[in-house]
């Protein structure tokens, strides 16, 4: 909750003791990372803007998680709370970015003309390439605490950054509370429009206060460029088309994220950014690049193959279904993007998505012919 | 016994001086407005003015939308209760939840006791609001829990199926569900049950706490219809109830499952008295011994319930005020239900109709939910009056439309006593 930190003088009153939550049913990275003795260490601490350990970790004490999906359980209010609650969270971004340091650097690489290929992923088996990536504004606190002031503002200025983008850029924003019901309806037969927040996990970090104020969706004319403002990030950019060119797709996203962050700067307000954690957003679990590069395809025979998983792990990819995280393929069609966020390039994250994305229609081939695919076994990267 | 809780001034009539201390911590937070300190009490960090923070309340129907305007909102804004709670934090739940159009929800809730004083000037225009005009800053509200006041109360169980009465109560010094620590609502556990522990006879009975019970207790429970869920309604997770769940939350009954008290959900306890059939003097006797007795062990303890003489016992959301009593009857009026004059009836008789689910559900058969509008602004006992003489009522209208005698709608009765 934003404004302030009244609430936390009030908690050190009781004892670490008395104010330590109840994690014993719980299976979240928080839960996993914080001690009572932790606990104590931070509780009397705050941002400047007043975000407190109970507002990082809220979330993952509401949500004690599930048994096989090991979800995140804590948040960032502002650009600052990865540094004040560093203990607590270096660790959590250890163990949900495989092993990434407190001390390692995060390298960025937004040139496209370094990735190689992507520009012919078979259109028979690829149905559409779509790369999405978060961005937070620096001097704004972040949607678990942002109050509606801030947000207005985060608001207005993406709307004047996005406002000044030009050629096959060039588009339109529209406010989520101002929006006509035909507006409404093409959005959502695009595929555009985004909801108020129904998992639990985001409502209890305060992420849909005050919805839908301050929320919007911009695009530009052709649709193949889409800025979401105010949901669960700052903004949340996309790039996307039917089909399989991705190096078409990351071209756009590339060209357009550098565009747009130009133009927040020359407002004076660059992107929260730094040389350890990459881009800086609301969840841990999207430092780094905040990149998910994808693809739908269809894979009816290889998801069928007992090493699919394996094969993923493999390539460091992951499946989901086509209606985003926590759905299931419909029809042998796949969600597939990469596994990895943080620690890995933009170039290099997308490389690993059509190279593999490559070889799964490879191997699908095989696999739709009676032939075999085990020697086609990649290594892991 | 924990020391670190502020303790409770011994007298009602002391009550007066908190809203004084609330008061002292705004100078404090006036003069660090605008500033970020890290050891600051009660300040609200703002770097946008009011105009920029005022929500939009176009398309909002509800009690706080209805009167907060921007010049409340800039008057109050920069305010906080001396536990930190503020008008933000209070009008949360009304933002997000913009309300329905038939039905005219509160919009807001109190963090703290001091959130009333704090925050009297768009307080009391809802609470005027939803209360049918009744204005605390000069109306009194009477309380009076002494049951032998109450005439007849023995319905017809051919008609009353079931008769229940709750409310709820408040640990004077714990910050209220929307607002309280983990440590604060661990307190209110341990206060409320060692309490309940001292019922004795016909009250006595047990504590099953969320997070320790076992399967068949929780099953025991859902049959008994009993166990109470972590809240999914809207109104009350954006208002912050449903944090840390389950814990320090639980359900408390007596051996013989005719009083029950729930900790921690909506308010730190809901007490309710039922019972099959038609004794609803018996429930409420009940009721009343049962809620004096806790109230007396508490103060043994040096604990007190919140309440003052202008909004009676305080809870949660303004629409509890007063009594924060509903009594009710499950009955079954197949004709009368079916009475074009059956909504006049209830409407003048001052009582509302319910599914048997309870708020938000529909009747099922010709059996429902009937119990008073009011909470604020009468008694216990005259509540409890109203909704026995109107059942009496009801029933009777139900046996003349059986003979196929014709019935009247009777005259309003007055709200404020």
């Amino acid at each position: 909750m934003p404004f302030g930190n009244s609430h936390n003088q009030l908690k050190m009153k009781f004892s670490s003791e008395q104010e330590y939550p109840d994690l014993s049913k719980h299976n979240n990275h928080m839960a996993k990372v914080l001690t009572p003795a932790l606990y104590e260490k931070l509780r009397s601490k705050q941002t400047p803007s007043g975000f407190t350990l109970d507002d990082v970790i809220q979330t993952g004490v509401d949500n004690p998680g599930h048994p096989f999906i090991m979800t995140v359980g804590c948040v960032a209010g502002d650009e600052e709370t990865y540094e004040v609650f560093k203990e607590l969270l270096d660790p959590i971004i250890q163990d949900r970015h495989g092993g990434y340091k407190p001390t390692d650097k995060h390298k960025t690489d937004l040139n496209p003309s370094n990735l190689k290929g992507g520009d012919d992923l078979d259109a028979n088996y690829v149905l559409s390439s779509r790369v999405r990536t978060g961005r937070s504004i620096c001097g704004f606190c972040l949607p678990p605490h942002c109050s509606r002031g801030e947000r207005r503002a985060v608001e207005k200025l993406s709307v004047e950054a996005l406002g000044a983008l030009t050629g096959d850029l060039k588009g339109k924003y529209y406010a989520l509370k101002n929006m006509t019901e035909a507006e409404q309806q093409q959005l959502i037969d695009d595929h555009f429009l985004f909801d108020k927040p129904v998992s639990p996990l985001l409502l209890a970090s305060g992420m849909a206060r005050d919805w839908p104020d301050a929320r919007g969706i911009w695009h530009n004319d052709n649709k193949t460029f889409l800025v979401w403002v105010n949901e669960e990030d700052h903004l949340r950019v996309i790039s996307m088309q039917k089909g399989g060119n991705m190096k078409e797709v990351f071209n756009r996203f590339c060209t357009g994220l550098t565009k747009i962050e130009e133009l927040f700067k020359n407002k004076g307000h660059a992107f929260m950014w730094n040389e350890h954690l990459g881009y800086v957003l609301t969840c841990p679990s999207n430092l780094g690049t905040g990149l998910r590069a994808g693809v739908h395809v269809k894979l009816p025979n290889l998801s069928k193959y007992r090493q699919f998983e394996e094969i993923l792990k493999r390539l460091r990819l992951q499946k989901r279904g086509t209606g985003g995280v926590d759905t299931a393929a419909v029809g042998g069609v796949f969600d597939i993007s990469n596994a990895d966020r943080l620690g890995f390039s933009e170039v290099e994250l997308v490389q690993m998505v059509v190279d593999g994305v490559k070889l799964l229609i490879v191997m699908e081939k095989r696999l739709e012919k009676g032939q075999a695919v085990e020697d086609l076994m990649p290594a892991q990267k | 016994m924990a020391s670190s809780f502020a303790r409770i001034l011994s007298s009602k009539r002391k009550v007066g001086i908190l809203s004084l201390v609330g008061a002292g911590s705004l100078t404090v937070g006036f003069f660090l407005n605008r500033e970020q300190h890290v050891n600051a009490g009660a300040h609200v960090r703002r770097i946008y003015p009011a105009s920029a923070e005022y929500p939009d309340l176009r398309k909002h129907n509800n009690c706080m939308a209805s009167h907060l305007t921007p010049a409340v909102y800039a008057k109050l804004c920069d305010k906080t209760t001396p536990n930190g709670y503020t008008l933000d934090l209070a009008i949360q739940t009304g933002v997000d939840n913009p309300g329905h159009p038939f039905i005219k929800t509160v919009g807001m809730v109190a963090g703290d006791e001091e959130s009333y004083e704090v925050f009297a000037d768009i307080f009391n225009s809802v609470i005027k609001e939803r209360h049918n005009g009744y204005d605390p800053c000069n109306m009194k509200h009477p309380t009076d829990l002494d049951s032998s006041k109450i005439r007849g109360g023995q319905f017809d169980v051919k008609y009353v199926l079931s008769s229940r009465v709750r409310t709820g109560r408040s640990i004077r010094g714990l910050s209220l569900p929307p607002a309280c620590t983990r440590a604060e609502r661990r307190e209110v556990e341990r206060v409320v049950i060692d309490a309940l522990a001292g019922l004795k006879g016909d009250l006595a009975g047990k504590y099953y706490s969320l997070t320790l019970m076992n399967e068949q207790e929780q099953q025991q429970l859902i049959d008994d219809h009993f166990l109470f869920d972590k809240p999914v309604s809207p109104l009350l997770t954006c208002a912050g109830m449903a944090r840390d769940w389950p814990d320090a939350r639980g359900i408390w009954h007596n051996n013989e499952k005719t009083f029950l008290v729930w900790v921690n959900e909506e308010d730190h306890t809901r007490v309710i008295s039922m019972e099959k059939g038609g004794n609803m003097k018996r429930v409420f006797e009940r009721f009343c011994k049962g809620l004096q007795e806790v109230e007396r062990l508490i103060q043994e303890k040096g604990w007190e319930f919140m309440w003052n003489e202008h909004l009676g016992y305080i809870l949660t959301c303004p629409s509890n005020l007063g009594t924060g009593l509903r009594a009710g009857v499950h009955v079954t009026l197949p004709r009368l239900s079916k009475d074009p004059r059956f909504p006049k009836i209830l409407d003048n008789l001052r009582l509302q109709k319910r599914g048997t689910g309870g708020v938000d559900t529909a009747a099922v058969g010709n059996t429902f939910d009937i119990s008073n509008l009011d909470r604020l602004g009468q008694s216990e006992v005259q509540l409890v009056q109203t909704v026995i003489d109107g059942v009496n009522y009801l029933i009777e209208c139900e046996k003349k439309l059986e003979r196929g005698q014709d019935i009247k709608i009777p005259a309003p009765i007055s709200q404020f006593k």
